[in-house]
Order: C-alpha cells, then sequence, then structure tokens
C-alpha cells in the first residue's frame, strides 16, 4: 500500500476511542515536549493502523511549525486530517468537515487532558520540593534521553526522503538549517519561509 | 547580583490572563518560549527572572507541551483552576483557528506542484529546526551530574532505540528513563555526601 496517497477511512466509535487512548497514553509520555512523542504517532498513525498518508503527517509538522503558537498544533492538525481522511477529504462537505472537528477535538483532549491534570496537580507539591533529590534526579536522568528524542523525531522527518540521488537537496537544506539555528540567532520564521520559496521554485 | 527593587505586577483578571497568552502565542513562530521571557518577565514583570527560572524548570519536567505547562502554572498560580484554564485557553485558541485556516488554504492548493515543493522544503527545514534545537541544548548537559560521556551513551541508546530500530516510545522512556534517573539519583547522593564531608572537614 502506498502511504502517499491519502487513504479513504471508515471510522467507528471504537477506532475514535483507540485514537484517544493512544494519545492519551503519549500525553504522560510527552517529557520534553509533544514534538517528542512524533515518532510513536507516526509508527501508530501512519505505520500500523495506515489513517493518514506520509504526506499528511509530515505537512502536519510543517504546518503547524510554519504557523504562530505552540508547535503542539500539530496534533491538531494529524486530528484534523484523520477526519478528514474518514469524510474522503474536503470534497465531503459538511460531513467531512464534522468528522475533521470531531478529529481536532479527540486528538487535542488526547494530548493535553492527562498531562494537564497530572501538571495541575504536582506543581504546588513540586514548587515546594524543588530541592528534592528526586525532582532534581528526574530532571537530570531525563535531560539526555529528551535531547535525544528532538534528534530522533529530525532523523524520521528526513528519512521519508530515502532517494539520496534525488532527494540530496532536502539533506543540504536540512543540515543548513540546523546549522543556522545552532550558531546563529535567525529568526526562526525566515527559515521556514525560505524552505517554502527553495520548495515552490523546485530547487530542493 | 544588583539588587534593584523589583515591584512585581500580576495579572489583573482572568480575561488579561486570556488576552495576554493570545498576544504572545500568537507572536510565537517556531518557538514560543523566547516569547514567553521576553513578555512576562521583562514587559509585563510579572514575576523575576529567578522565579521564571523556577517554573520553566518544572513546565519541562512534567509531560506534556511546555509552554502549555507554564501557562497552565501561572494561571493557577494568581486564579486557582479556573484561571488555569484561561491561561490554557488563550494559549491554544487562537493558534488553532490560524493554523486550521493554513491546513484549509493549503488543502485547495495541495495539488499544485509549487504547493507540494514548498511543503516539501518547509518539511526539511523544519527536521533542521528541531534537530538544530537539540543540538543547541547539548550544552546544557555540561552540568548534568551524569556527567558528559554518560549523558552522550544515554542519549546514543535513545536514539538508536527510537530513530533506527523504531522501537515504541515508552519502551525507551521507561527502559533507559529508569536507568538515567537512577543513576543521576546515584551521582546527586555523592555529591550530597561529598559536600556535607567538606562541610564537616
Amino acid at each position: 500500500m502506498s502511504t502517499l496517497v491519502n487513504p479513504v477511512l471508515h471510522l467507528g466509535s471504537a477506532d475514535w476511542l483507540g485514537m484517544f487512548q493512544h494519545f492519551a497514553a503519549l500525553s504522560l509520555l510527552a517529557v520534553g515536549g509533544a514534538i517528542t512523542t512524533a515518532p510513536d504517532m507516526h509508527r501508530y498513525l501512519v505505520d500500523e493502523t495506515h489513517w493518514l498518508s506520509e504526506t499528511q503527517f509530515t505537512s502536519s509538522i510543517a504546518l503547524a511549525q510554519a504557523a504562530p503558537g505552540p508547535n503542539i498544533l500539530f496534533v491538531a492538525l494529524m486530528g484534523w486530517n484523520v477526519g478528514l481522511n474518514a469524510g474522503a477529504g474536503l470534497g465531503g462537505g459538511w460531513f467531512s468537515a464534522a468528522l475533521a472537528a470531531l478529529g481536532v477535538v479527540v486528538a487535542m483532549l488526547g494530548i493535553m487532558l492527562p498531562s494537564s491534570v497530572l501538571t495541575y496537580l504536582a506543581t504546588r507539591w513540586a514548587h515546594q520540593h524543588r530541592e528534592n533529590i528526586g525532582i532534581r534526579a528526574f530532571k537530570s536522568g531525563m535531560a539526555p534521553i529528551v535531547i535525544a528524542l528532538l534528534l530522533s523525531t529530525a532523523w524520521l522527518l528526513s528519512a521519508v526522503h530515502n532517494q539520496p540521488a534525488r532527494d540530496w537537496p532536502i539533506y543540504v537544506l536540512t543540515l543548513c538549517t540546523l546549522l543556522l539555528v545552532w550558531r546563529t540567532k535567525t529568526h526562526m520564521l525566515w527559515l521556514i519561509g525560505a524552505g517554502a520559496l527553495l520548495g515552490a521554485l523546485g530547487w530542493v | 547580583m544588583p539588587e534593584e527593587p523589583q515591584t512585581l505586577n500580576q495579572p489583573r483578571s482572568k480575561t488579561d490572563l486570556f488576552v495576554s497568552f493570545t498576544f504572545l502565542a500568537l507572536q510565537g513562530f517556531g518557538g514560543v518560549l523566547a516569547v514567553v521571557q521576553r513578555e512576562l518577565v521583562d514587559k509585563k514583570r510579572w514575576m523575576t527572572r529567578e522565579q521564571f527560572i523556577e517554573e520553566w524548570a518544572v513546565a519541562q519536567i512534567m509531560p506534556g507541551p511546555n509552554v502549555v505547562n507554564l501557562s497552565l502554572m501561572i494561571g493557577g498560580r494568581y486564579f486557582g483552576l479556573p484561571g488555569a484554564l484561561a491561561g490554557v485557553a488563550g494559549m491554544l485558541a487562537a493558534p488553532l483557528v490560524v493554523v486550521l485556516l493554513l491546513a484549509l488554504l493549503f488543502g485547495t492548493v495541495s495539488d499544485a506542484t509549487w504547493a507540494q515543493g514548498a511543503l516539501r522544503g518547509m518539511g526539511a527545514v523544519s527536521a533542521g529546526l528541531i534537530a538544530g534545537t537539540g543540538i543547541k541544548l547539548i550544552s546544557a548537559l555540561k552540568t548534568n551530574p551524569m556527567r558528559m560521556p554518560a549523558c552522550i551513551a544515554l542519549a546514543a541508546l535513545s536514539f538508536v532505540g527510537v530513530a533506527l530500530l523504531r522501537l515504541p516510545l515508552a519502551w525507551v522512556l521507561l527502559g533507559v528513563g529508569a536507568i538515567g534517573c537512577g543513576w543521576a539519583w546515584v551521582q546527586l547522593a555523592r555529591q550530597a555526601t561529598r559536600t556535607s564531608q567538606e562541610d564537616r572537614a
């Protein structure tokens, strides 16, 4: 099955519940930001259930990065796209718009609710015990893993392009961006804009 | 530290919270953290820089998107649960509308070659943004009680598990995470004994 074509889905309530549960479980694992759970979302939504095409997955992340606001909104876009696929694309009119909205609600509630409840309840306690060795050990012990997860996400986004002869300009663009973000204070919006322009002109 | 008498302000109301967070979320392209610091600490003076760092550490420790956690915590501190909800709603509502509009616009042109190309380019850039942020953060490991070699080993192990073997995230977080937290605990405990011995000597 080609994962580049948008799938047409027939999702029942059990499927929506399944998606909610999967995102809710990821919510509690999203230490260091929801983007660190992107590899697992890819495994679930693209590889296992085939609810999203490879293109839809990547563009959800790219659009959310391009837009203002917290990057967590890429999860809303994934829910939106799952809903659209369930309503068979934009041609489905209000029906598919309603399913897309349902997708947004299910995905966002799933990814937000457990972590937010936990954060709210734990905040005062953690604030009072911030010198506690357990909290410091957790923070220090997780730090290298959080960084590795960021690098893994970038790796998986690049690994979609798997034909070096054709895709090498993509790799170069990613590497240049990496260097600019790392070594300079260039505003990220300029970089996203430059990427869009290079892509629209067909140079990458 | 230059002691300037800092008179801190407070959000006037839940509406003030909602509007303030909406305003700064809409300014944050590619990352809200820098904007949050500038707005809440430097401009609005709702908290000192030190307080911000402490809050940020907790927001980062907790699972979930860290800026959202931060808005939840700040809102909750001033106005309880309604304040927390106002903060999170401010952070998410307007940007959600913007991102969905972008997706809709893109949906109507998504078959055009230039639109596909633009997205391809943006995808390549966002991979670079994420990787660059990760590499930048490596310098924060210098002060880690586990020391650099152990940190790099843990990071490499996680990368192999997630990116190359494509294992479920939970396995890696629970497995490698347990090793990391355990080792950090041991090192912190050693540091503490050493410090108390030096104090006595």
